[in-house]
Parts: structure tokens; sequence; C-alpha cells
């Protein structure tokens, strides 16, 4: 799939575009995407996002940039229990993702899966994914799709995966000085409507987020998009500017989300948003087919156009940088 | 449709024989209203065909999933949700009063569809 970058791979391995002077960061819009046997880590200082190309000469540069901090790793969308010519085979390639993070150079410290773990919310389906992961031998932070809540409004999830969330499953917790918020907008969705976070979960996060410094790095993992990608395919949060709201006072915030299958990136002020391949199989692009549904690519480019993102915090820099790898 | 068509205009046979289906399943041919007790919609690529089905009092409305991706047939109001319909899978769901019922796919909202219960 061809697929538009707005920024090239310096041939020489290494690049960095300040967006600060050009202007795109403030334009508060940028796509940062990853594409077959390559990738791109975007480090945001501050509000401000710098972008390489990933080779072995900017492995070096980037380690320069790290003074302490931790990893951890982004996967989503498993859809385990899809069958369809799509991707035949969704064990095997969630098990080269596992493979894929269990070959980084710097260990995660842990996971987030941003939902759709199964395809149909069987038990089994679940059952597959937790066992595959266990290979990892990492901690594992989940939130729900909407194919992880299908016939019973996300009861097996939540007895699961959200033993500790309040509500539809929402719950926070810090980690080596962030604010990790996992969010559920995948329930009570209205015909017509996108998804939608709903008052309860807003007012818990108002009141979850009153008491942290605004220097505070947050973190928030959801599996709809919390900005608005192509609403014609549900790709967006209902009220997702009522939650950003509350975020506004932050330095750093970073949204990372699944859903459509496929990376892409926008900085808005203090946001990063960050979709995430999927491990299972690939969607259209916004528009670019008569619907969303899954799409059939060449055999040799799957791998390509899957992947899992890497996530490093660089600490005393408040930035979040992303690299997405595919599982080629 | 074109393509049945086609073929079943090699046949007499084969041509009255889907000359009588489409009456049986008459949202076959997209808008028009049912004759039959039974009438089906399909859903595919993210759509409900037709998405507006016109059917008398006492109809069964079928709803056959031709998608890869599971939908979740469900009125606007509560009255009727089906579990998860995989690929193939079908719903049926029987319209005993005469009224209007908007429904849509509850875990894919922007597919919206209604049945004009006469």
């Amino acid at each position: 799939m061809a697929k538009t970058r707005l920024f090239d791979p310096n041939p020489n391995g290494f690049i960095e575009h300040d967006h600060n002077h050009d202007g795109i960061n403030r334009l508060g819009f940028l796509k940062c995407m990853a594409w077959a046997g390559t990738g791109a880590l975007c480090l945001v200082e501050g509000g401000v996002l710098k972008s390489f190309a990933l080779g072995r000469q900017m492995a070096s540069g980037a380690k320069s940039h790290k003074v302490g901090g931790f990893t951890f790793v982004q996967i989503s969308d498993s859809h385990m229990g899809f069958n369809k010519p799509a991707n035949p085979d969704v064990i095997g390639t969630l098990k080269a993702a596992v493979d894929k993070v269990n070959a980084l150079p710097h260990q995660p410290e842990f996971i987030l899966h941003t939902g759709d773990i199964s395809h149909l919310s069987n038990p089994e389906e679940f059952d597959t994914v937790d066992q595959i992961l266990k290979a990892t031998n990492k901690e594992i932070f989940f939130v729900p799709g909407e194919h992880d809540v299908l016939n019973d409004d996300g009861k097996m999830f939540r007895e699961r995966y959200g033993k500790n969330s309040k509500g539809l499953g929402w719950y926070s917790f810090d980690k080596n000085g962030l604010h990790f918020i996992g969010l559920v907008n995948v329930m009570n969705l209205k015909a017509g409507g996108l998804g939608p976070l709903g008052n309860e979960q807003l007012v818990r996060l108002e009141d979850d987020v009153r008491h942290l410094k605004s220097s505070t790095p947050i973190v928030v993992f959801v599996h709809i998009p919390l900005w608005t990608i192509y609403p014609e395919w549900g790709w967006g949060t209902e009220d997702s500017a009522q939650a950003l709201s509350y975020l506004k006072r932050f330095g750093s915030v970073t949204v990372l989300n699944g859903h459509i299958h496929q990376t892409m990136q926008k900085v808005k002020g203090n946001v990063t948003f960050h979709t995430a391949f999927s491990t299972a199989f690939v969607q259209p692009a916004p528009g670019k087919a008569d619907g969303p549904g899954p799409m059939k690519v060449p055999a040799g480019q799957l791998r390509s156009l899957l992947g899992i993102t890497d996530v490093k915090y660089i600490q005393g820099r408040h930035a979040l940088a992303l690299v997405d790898s595919s599982l080629a | 449709m074109k393509k049945i068509w086609l073929i079943a205009g090699s046949s007499l046979v084969i041509a009255l024989a889907m000359a009588a289906l489409l009456v049986v399943h008459p949202t076959l041919a997209r808008g028009e209203e049912t004759k039959g007790s039974g009438a089906e919609v399909k859903v595919d690529n993210f759509t409900f065909g037709p998405d507006t089905l016109t059917v008398p009092v006492n109809s069964t409305v079928t709803w056959v999933n031709k998608d890869d991706i599971p939908h979740v047939i469900a009125s606007n109001d509560g009255l009727f949700k089906s579990k998860a319909l995989d690929t193939d899978q079908k719903y049926s769901y029987t319209f005993t009063k005469a009224g209007t019922y908007p429904y849509y796919c509850s875990i894919h909202p922007k597919m919206v569809g209604k049945i004009v219960v006469q």
C-alpha cells in the first residue's frame, strides 16, 4: 500500500526537522508514518516535535538523547479469531510482534494494548492472546476495543483485564513519574454517532488529573482515536474535546490509540496523537476505499504494514519518542 | 445481480426460477416494497442494503452479514438487538405493528437503516 510521507528518510541516516523553525508544529498538524523496512522516530520535547529517520547512524544519534528514562511498548488490534483473506494467520503475526518486542535493544518496562484483543469477544480468543503475550514476560495494561465488548457490555473484559477499573473500565496509574490514563470509548454508541467517553468518565478524568503537577507527562491510551480522523467511518471520539480540555495545562500529553490499523500522527499544541499499527490486518487510508473493512494486501507486504510502537521517555526532558516498527 | 441475470439469461428455466426468487426475496431489488412475509437486508461493506426496507405487518426481516467484520443490528429505541453477527451469520426479527423502525450497527454507529412496516 502506498503511503503518503510528509518527510523522507535521509540516505545519510540522520535528519532532524526542527518544526519550531518551520512552523509546521505550530500549525498543529504533522503526520509521521512508518513504512516498510524502516521507521520514523518522533521526539517530542516540550511540545516541539523533531523527527528522525531510523537507521544505523540514527540509532546512535537517538542514544545521545537518552538521559536515563525508560521505554514501554504499545501493541494494538490483535483481532484474535479473525481468519479472513486479509490475514489468515493472526496468531503468527501476533507471535511476530512478540518476537519484535523481545528483540528491542532497550527492553520495555511494560506493554499497553489499545484494544481489539479479540475479534468476537470469545473467551478462547482472549486466552490465546494471553498465552502468546506471556512470552514477553511483561506487565500488560489493556483498554477494550469494540470487538472485546460485543455481547456483554464489557463484563468479561473487565473481569479479565480491568479488575481495578471503574465504571466502563476506566483506570489510571503512575509509572516512573508519568501518569497513564486508560479510557474506554467503545461502548454505548448511538446511531449516527462517534465513540463516546460519556459524562461519568469525563468527570472521573477531570478529578483524576486535578492533583497532578502541570509538569507531569501524561499518557492517555484508548482504542478509538481522540482526534477526528475520518468521521464518515466513525474514526473519532464524540466528546474528546471535553476530555482534552482537562489536559490543556500539562506540558506533555501523548494520546496513543489503535482502531484504524495504520500509523498516523498529529501534534496539536501540547498534545501528540498517535495511532498504532495493528498486529492482525490492514485497513484502508481514510476515504481511500468504499468502506473501512479489512484490506487484502499482497502476502509479501502484509508484515511490513503490521507492527508495534516503541515509546521512550527521556528523563528531565518530558519527552516521549515514538517509534513505529513493522513486523517485516 | 447483473452477473446472475446474465447467467440466468442462458436458460429460461433458471431465469424463471430467479424471477420467482425475486418475489420471495424482493429486497434483492433495492428499494422495492415486499410482497411476501420474509425480507432480507444485506449487510455489506459497512452499509445496509437496502437502507430503507418497506414490509407488511407481521413480516420477518432477516439481516445477513456479508462483511469480514462482525456487526450488531440494534434498533435505535432498544426494541431489538442481535448478538454480534460474524461473516454470513443472520439475525431475524418479526415486525407485528405498523410503524417506522430506525436501526443501526451498535459497534459501527455510522451504519444506519430503517424498516417501514405498513
